[in-house]
């Protein structure tokens, strides 16, 4: 298999199976499973060489750039890539077992539609990290658009109905504010390849009213406080594997398009006062989202306002890379505190899922004694949420020590307080899950049976999430092909 | 083209996002807010049309047209997939509106709808 076939397959075969599973019905799960297969060699093949050639480029049709469409394959898209095989991976497991063990009488005409979506869902997100050129990434941001909103829409009640409609709107809004940046540049610069941009980019008034409309769509998109209104209702409401693939993916496919934005197209924009303000909206983020998590009544919202915060600490990463004294590792580090984020928020969004199934309810107040009906799922909420807390030797902790070395070695005091304080909020809201699930009861209720696969799932990303430190230092070398000239020298 | 007459397009473009966006803000009522949406997007491919004139000579620049045209095909398909959603939102809620009651906290404990037995199910 040659680069650009495994390119090809990342995109196709999600697409063919999204279109068989609409067409077979029953063969969703193996359809899903067979992609994660076709996928996870086509991964193996790329990163091989990437590590061994640098980026690879793969032309459409043999038509280039500008006329034709580039994908391009660095180290930071094969890590999303990665992040979202194993995340993909991990629904095709469990997402059966979920729709076909809940007192839902329509349980099986979501799980019809659930297969072809989620497929849809892979295929927009994987053509989303290997598009190279920004009008490409509006087109595969759209396509993750409609693929989330109708999966919200998917749990079928009034209140997922709603919070759907609502996040189309702000999607759709967001995704124009992006269209007309990208018109802007193209007028400006005459090209829409991120690579090229970086040449031809000159800082001026047109160009920095396209980058706030392009950011501006992408901030809302991505959830990032003030604009995260949208998120905990659509997150909450959705069938517990649609949350878990949101929150974990979705909102970070527009994280990565900022990333590629500015520090690869528009490195000459990044001021210091840009930076800050990302890194200021992160803080508040993580400070607003983490208090909200605490004082959330049900487990859902807690694990979706505790998404709000986190992505938080994604944006702390502006400030922190884009100065060139230890650039690199802030990089890093925030990255791979976003794969951690990744598996430990679908580990935990899953064991939302399996409680709600066995015990029918997900109110926080009346989890005493989960521990006795589901052992498995309350260790892997507790792991997952080890990770999330950042404690050690979790790639949670990896992740957050990176930017806070960073932070310390630049003398950015103000994101060293940050990081901790956000760590004793995220350790509180998950001690308060934990310490009611570990409360003993008397007598312990008899929960409905949920099949071992949906807790054996959740337990082996909380895993992942944890064992992933280990891997922290090979990620860095990952990450350090193609990443950006901004902080192209500094050793980690 | 003389440079003035692509300006004027260039604004006439500018206004229309503005107004779609203003209306997506303050109407409530679901066709008027995807209405609203479909203005916004034919103010940006309208700005589109006019960079596409920018270039010197008498050929317009092909580029952003064959962008216009992918983004029309994405404004089709999320004009049907916000109609369909709309639709049922009424068949669920009786209403065109997206009521503010609905927002987290509330939702799922206050409203149970009949259809909704899963989560509504005693503990015991």
């Amino acid at each position: 298999m040659t680069s650009a076939w495994a390119i090809a397959l990342l995109i196709l075969s999600p697409l063919a199976a999204a279109a068989l599973a609409f067409a077979f019905p029953g063969r969703g799960r193996g359809l899903a499973l067979g992609t994660a297969a076709v996928v996870g060699a086509a991964i193996v093949q790329l990163t091989r060489a990437v590590l061994a050639g640098g980026v690879q480029t793969h032309r459409v049709g043999g038509w280039g750039a500008p006329l034709g469409i580039d994908l391009r394959a660095d180290g930071l898209a094969l890590l999303m890539l990665m992040v979202t095989a194993g995340i993909g991976t991990a629904i095709s497991l469990y997402a059966q077992g979920y729709f076909r063990s809940g007192h839902d009488d329509e349980a099986p005409h979501r799980e019809r539609y659930f297969w072809p979506l989620f497929l849809f869902l892979w295929t927009a997100l994987n053509a989303l990290f290997l598009s190279a050129d920004i009008f490409n990434l509006y087109v595969t941001l759209e396509l993750l658009g409609f693929a989330a909103v109708t999966l919200v829409a998917l749990a079928g009640k009034r209140a997922a109905l709603t919070a759907a409609l609502r996040y189309l709107f702000v999607s759709l809004a967001a995704s124009l504010f992006y269209l007309l940046g990208v018109g802007l540049v193209y007028g400006q610069c005459a090209t829409v390849d991120l690579a090229s941009l970086a040449a031809k980019a000159q800082p001026g008034p047109t160009l920095w009213v396209a980058l706030a409309l392009m950011t501006g769509g992408l901030i809302a998109k991505a959830a990032l406080f003030p604009m995260h209104f949208w998120l905990p209702p659509a997150h909450a409401n959705a069938p517990a594997p649609v949350s878990a693939l949101l929150s974990a993916l979705v909102v970070k496919g527009s994280f990565y398009i900022l990333l590629r934005l500015w520090f690869e197209a528009f490195p000459a924009l990044m001021t210091p006062g840009v930076a800050q303000l990302f890194g200021g909206l992160g803080a508040a983020a993580i400070l607003w989202g983490s208090v909200q998590a605490l004082l959330q009544p049900r487990l859902k919202l807690l694990i979706a306002y505790s998404t709000v915060a986190q992505l938080g600490y994604l944006f702390l990463l502006f400030p922190l890379a884009a100065a060139r004294e230890g650039g690199f590792v802030a990089w890093s580090g925030g990255l791979i505190f976003l794969g951690a984020h990744a598996c430990a928020k679908t580990a935990m969004f899953l064991t939302a899922g399996n409680i709600l199934h066995a015990a029918g309810h997900d109110r926080i107040k009346d989890l005493d004694g989960i521990t006795h009906s589901l052992p498995i799922s309350a260790f892997a909420f507790g792991l997952a949420g080890l990770s999330l807390v950042g404690l050690p030797p979790s790639s949670g902790f990896a992740g957050k020590w990176l930017l806070l070395n960073s932070a310390l070695a630049q003398g950015q005091w103000v994101w060293v307080a940050l990081i901790l304080i956000g760590s004793l909020l995220a350790a509180a809201y998950v001690m308060r899950v934990l310490s009611h699930a570990f409360t003993r009861v008397a007598e312990p209720t008899t929960p409905n049976p949920i099949p071992p696969v949906m807790e054996w799932t959740a337990l082996a990303l909380a895993l992942l999430s944890v064992g992933l430190g280990f891997a922290s230092h090979w990620v860095a070398e990952l990450l350090r092909v193609g990443a950006p000239v901004l902080m192209g020298g500094a050793a980690p | 083209m003389p440079d003035t007459d692509h300006r004027l397009y260039l604004l006439a473009g500018a206004a229309l996002f503005v107004i779609g966006f203003y209306s997506l803000l303050v109407q409530a009522h679901l066709l008027r807010r995807i209405m609203a949406l479909n203005v916004m997007g034919s103010g940006v491919f309208l700005v589109f049309i006019a960079l596409a004139a920018q270039t010197p000579g008498p050929i317009p620049d092909p580029v952003p047209h064959a962008m216009v045209l992918t983004g029309i095909v994405v404004s089709v398909c999320a004009t049907g997939l916000a109609l369909a959603l709309a639709d049922r939102v009424l068949a669920a809620t009786g209403r065109v509106e997206l009521g503010d009651d609905e927002d987290a906290a509330a939702s799922s404990d206050a409203t149970p709808v009949a259809s909704d037995a899963r989560k509504e199910k005693p503990a015991a």
